[in-house]
């Protein structure tokens, strides 16, 4: 019987300890030194908002893991000697492994900006930043102001749960518009209306230059890059994106770079070792996507294909169509195939943008230029179904198609008004136009 | 059990206090209940019907301004900020509180009337049942009862929350026709219509006049000698209503939930779910996840099916007659009937659904068993004893037990603690009844969106059932539970729009992915094929 130890246990080395629990009887161990038990990190924003508790973000009940033969180790890996196959723990506990698999997940970005590390000056990331976050930041008396810095989704994130609490927030954004550099204009542009009017001081093209701490070492205030305006704060969040969690990796022979490179079997240089989800980097990855994911799904997808090569049936990483979602304060998004912004988008990338009246609701579908084909969609305010979309892009089916069958992949609740008719003549107007 | 942060101090974290005017609004709505309350402690009012009325007047107000001021202000969406952190809602203070006031009104009103004032015989009302005389005397032509009472704030709660419940989720076009729903069946078919009727009502004449919406075996009684002598008696109307009691169960109630699931009747309908979905959705998360809840849900909520059967059953019995002569249905036919209805039901499932019914089919054969044996047991003592219980005695601990403690004093006395759906989880042999028909023949069922899921659990925190949605949705899996009342919710409050209520054809309706899409292809062929 072979020793699988995951060091852990977030959805990516839990969905590879759970698939080999079905393939096999290997001992498994999942090491963790945040939480005793697994739970959803996409849902820590709610036990902050209060529409959840801890509790109610663990997907598995605490008898699941004993029940199925997965144990549980709450340590912290100082050290890993790949020749030995051992592990050395920060209380001086060693464990040796047959099999190691390195789900370590990611940490919070920091630019070097003066004042970083000052008590008050947060990310948003695991168990014990909400818990900071709570002390910090309990209410606008102990808060007056928090300011976040970084325009992407856990900024958004950050800022709806300050919001919840009436907390005012300022919100540094480096680019000209929201999150631009993957949303298309139109979008981006919506959204920043929308967190306007949630009353969140939304600050595009703005950079933090520096934070300013008070005589206990604690935040006081934020000076801004362009302006040089000092901003009064009790909280700062940086949410200027994530990285792989590799710095006890790096001493040991298993070969980094941003993150622990893997091949697509998830294989690192050093036998016995894997390693999957945000931590890991793809040699070569996979259509379009980007050598690291630090998406949920795709720490899952990778821990459903990890089981298999470790109980015998080597499997490459190989995922489908690209997707993802978000939500956006009261506006859902969902993407399937590839919708670049600005920055990024190929020359024969057009696209097709239709936004409602009531400023909620957009969407806007990518097609290739001279074939037409569909490449991909955006949309805001209005499900779709990934399993519809999933299939027209197999197909290659062009964009026309897609537009005249939008009905086919509406996935919103019965009785909710349909918007494909609109969507259709929109279409047709800017087809005639051209 | 998923506990809420148990807040028992009487302050909250300051960030979810109340403010100013929503302190005036609540302020509003306890001066109404306190005059109820004086009314109850034999203070008498000069002017009944200005007393009445300033009451519900400013119970109504107080809820609906309430409600404006928590909703209106902010923009569409889902608004479940602090519920987690609010005494009431995270079983804190003043969730004690107000579960033990709730208990205690039931208990008055099952079994000491007397104390709200109900006059006995001849004499007249006090108290707080006399307060109500006026609207009853308006309504019904009578003075009011411990009953009347009871329905209009019930009919009252419906409104004024589910006014609050329209303002939360008026994003939701779903979830605000349901509420309108329940809330027009309430208003009319539980609480007008039938005090109209009684006014037809005379020495002579006397229809059955009651919740025209309750459908055996919801309402226990709808059988028994004195309603059936009633229905009967009442000429063409009664047979109409008789008929349409026993049409409902057999023939209108399969037909709707096979078309839309029990969704039809548990949350669109129903005057239980009705008080839940509106006054009860603040508690909707204190319903246990637990799987071990699960296992008690489906034994005790399966048990109090039998008991319904072998009560209404044992009654019917008890009071039919022996020649054939006089009336055709006797009691021997009227077993044979029985027996004969449950063999075909149980046949035609153990034939056609035996796969997906797994190891409950064993449980089911169970309850078949025991009906059978007490049937036959039935005929050879011949009816005026069931087991050492007389029928009637076996109706009376029925409604005891399960009519009024647990629909009424623990189903929503303790809302504030163990959730809003207790009775239509765990003691609602209707529920059960339908729920047991949504599993097997229905096209209805919760679709999942692909890969979508994060498993971030707002769908089971916030199911009223305590289904873990989350379970199914991260492995792709429609959602076919007998105990899904079809409220929505789950799919409102899923931020990444995976979750969906749907009708559709009964094929791959109950499917069971371990990969999910947006994996390698062959990966989820292999993984899936099984």
């Amino acid at each position: 019987m072979e020793h699988i130890v995951i060091i852990g246990n977030g959805i990516s080395g839990v969905t590879t300890a759970r698939h080999i629990r079905k393939l096999s009887d290997h001992k498994i161990t999942i090491i963790s030194a945040e939480t005793e038990h697994f739970f959803s990190r996409t849902a820590l924003m709610y036990i902050y908002m209060g529409h959840m508790t801890y509790t109610h973000t663990k997907p598995y009940e605490d008898w699941f893991w004993k029940k199925n033969r997965i144990e549980l180790k709450k340590a912290y890996v100082e050290h890993i000697d790949t020749d030995a196959k051992s592990l050395k723990f920060a209380d001086g506990d060693t464990m040796t492994y047959d099999k190691l698999v390195v789900a370590t997940g990611s940490k919070v970005n920091k630019f070097g900006w003066p004042g970083q590390d000052l008590k008050g000056v947060q990310g948003l990331y695991s168990k014990q930043d909400v818990d900071q976050l709570e002390a910090d930041a309990p209410n606008n008396k102990v808060c007056k102001r928090a300011v976040i810095v970084g325009g992407g989704l856990i900024g958004i994130e950050l800022a709806e749960m300050l919001n919840s609490r009436n907390i005012p927030v300022t919100f540094l954004v480096r680019e000209s518009s929201f999150w631009n550099g993957v949303l298309a204009e139109g979008e981006s542009e919506m959204l920043n209306r929308h967190i306007k009017n949630h009353h969140i001081d939304l600050r595009l093209s703005t950079n933090l230059k520096a934070i300013k701490a008070d005589e206990n070492g604690r935040v006081k205030s934020v000076i801004i890059e362009e302006t040089g305006e000092e901003l009064a704060c009790d909280l700062v969040g940086l949410t200027a994106g994530v990285s792989p969690n590799i710095e006890m990796i790096k001493n040991t022979g298993i070969k980094t770079d941003k993150g622990v490179i893997v091949n697509k079997y998830l294989e690192t240089n050093i036998k016995d070792v894997y390693a999957l989800g945000d931590c890991a980097e793809q040699q070569d990855p996979a259509h379009n996507r980007p050598p690291i994911e630090a998406v949920w799904y795709t720490g899952r997808m990778m821990g459903e294909v990890l089981a298999q090569t470790l109980c015998g049936n080597k499997m490459a990483y190989n995922p489908g169509h690209w997707f993802n979602s978000a939500k956006f304060l009261d506006i859902e998004y969902q993407t399937y195939g590839w919708v670049f912004g600005k920055k990024r988008r190929p020359d024969y990338e057009q696209h097709f943008h239709w936004k409602h009246d009531d400023d909620t609701k957009c969407i806007t579908i990518a097609y290739h230029k001279e074939s037409r084909q569909f490449l991909g969609i955006n949309t805001f305010g209005i499900r779709m179904k990934q399993v519809v979309f999933d299939q027209w892009l197999t197909e290659k089916q062009d964009v026309d198609h897609v537009v005249s069958h939008l009905k086919k992949a509406n996935f919103d609740p019965e009785f909710y008004a349909h918007y494909e008719k609109d969507i259709q003549s929109a279409f047709e107007a800017v087809l005639q136009r051209v | 059990m998923n506990t809420p942060n148990p807040s028992m101090s009487l302050t909250k974290p300051e960030a979810f206090d109340l403010s100013t005017k929503q302190r005036i609004y609540v302020a509003m709505g306890m001066i109404g209940l306190i005059i109820l309350a004086l009314a109850a402690f034999n203070v008498t009012f000069p002017y009944r019907p200005l007393a009445l009325t300033t009451a519900l007047v400013l119970i109504a107000l107080g809820a609906i301004l309430f409600a404006n001021d928590l909703y209106l202000g902010k923009m569409e969406g889902i608004k479940n900020d602090g519920v987690m952190f609010k005494s009431i809602s995270s079983r804190g203070i003043w969730a004690w509180i107000s579960g033990i006031a709730f208990t205690s009104f039931y208990i008055l009103l099952y079994f000491r009337a007397e104390w709200l004032g109900l006059a006995k015989e001849g004499a007249e009302n006090t108290g707080l049942v006399a307060l109500f005389d006026p609207l009853s005397k308006l309504l019904n032509g009578n003075p009011a009862s411990q009953w009347f009472v009871y329905g209009t704030l019930y009919t009252l709660a419906i409104l004024v929350f589910g006014y609050k419940f329209l303002l939360k989720y008026r994003n939701n076009s779903y979830q605000r026709l349901r509420t309108f729903s329940v809330m027009f069946f309430q208003l009319s078919f539980a609480f007008l219509i039938p005090e109209f009727m009684s006014r037809l009502n005379s020495e002579s004449f006397s229809l059955p006049y009651y919740d025209l919406k309750n459908i055996w075996p919801l309402n226990y009684y709808n059988f028994e000698q004195y309603r059936v002598d009633d229905f009967i008696s009442a000429g063409n109307a009664g047979l109409a209503l008789l008929i349409f009691g026993l049409l409902s169960i057999f023939v209108i109630t399969p037909i709707l939930t096979y078309k839309y699931g029990k969704r039809w009747y548990c949350s669109w309908v129903c005057g239980c779910g009705g008080l839940a979905e509106t006054a009860g959705d603040s508690f909707r998360h204190l319903s246990d996840k637990r799987q071990f809840a699960w296992k008690i849900e489906r034994w005790v909520v399966h048990s109090v099916v039998v008991f319904v059967t072998l009560m209404t059953t044992a009654v019917v019995y008890s009071y039919l007659g022996e020649d054939s002569s006089t009336y055709w249905l006797t009691k021997s036919t009227f077993l044979i009937g029985v027996g004969s209805l449950l063999t075909i039901v149980f046949a035609l499932v153990m034939i056609f659904k035996r796969e997906q019914l797994a190891k409950d089919a064993q449980y089911g054969a169970i309850g078949y068993f025991v009906i059978i044996m007490v049937l036959i047991g039935l005929h050879y003592f011949n009816g005026s004893d069931l087991f050492l219980f007389r029928a009637e005695s076996l109706r009376q601990y029925y409604g005891f037990l399960i009519g009024a403690i647990f629909s009424g004093v623990i189903g929503t006395g303790f809302y504030p603690i163990f959730g809003n759906r207790v009775w239509c989880r765990f003691g609602c042999p209707m529920a059960a009844i339908l729920g047991f028909q949504q599993r097997l023949f229905s096209k209805f069922r919760i679709t999942t969106n692909g890969g979508q899921c994060i498993s971030c659990g707002n769908c089971s925190t916030y199911c009223e059932m305590g289904i873990d949605v989350r379970a199914y949705a991260q492995k792709g899996e429609n959602i076919v539970r007998s105990s899904c009342v079809g409220c929505g919710i789950c799919a409102a409050v899923c931020p990444r729009g995976v979750l969906k209520l749907e009708n559709d054809g009964l094929k791959g309706r109950i499917n069971s992915n371990d990969i999910l899409l947006g994996n390698d292809v062959n990966l989820m062929d292999l993984v899936n094929e099984k």
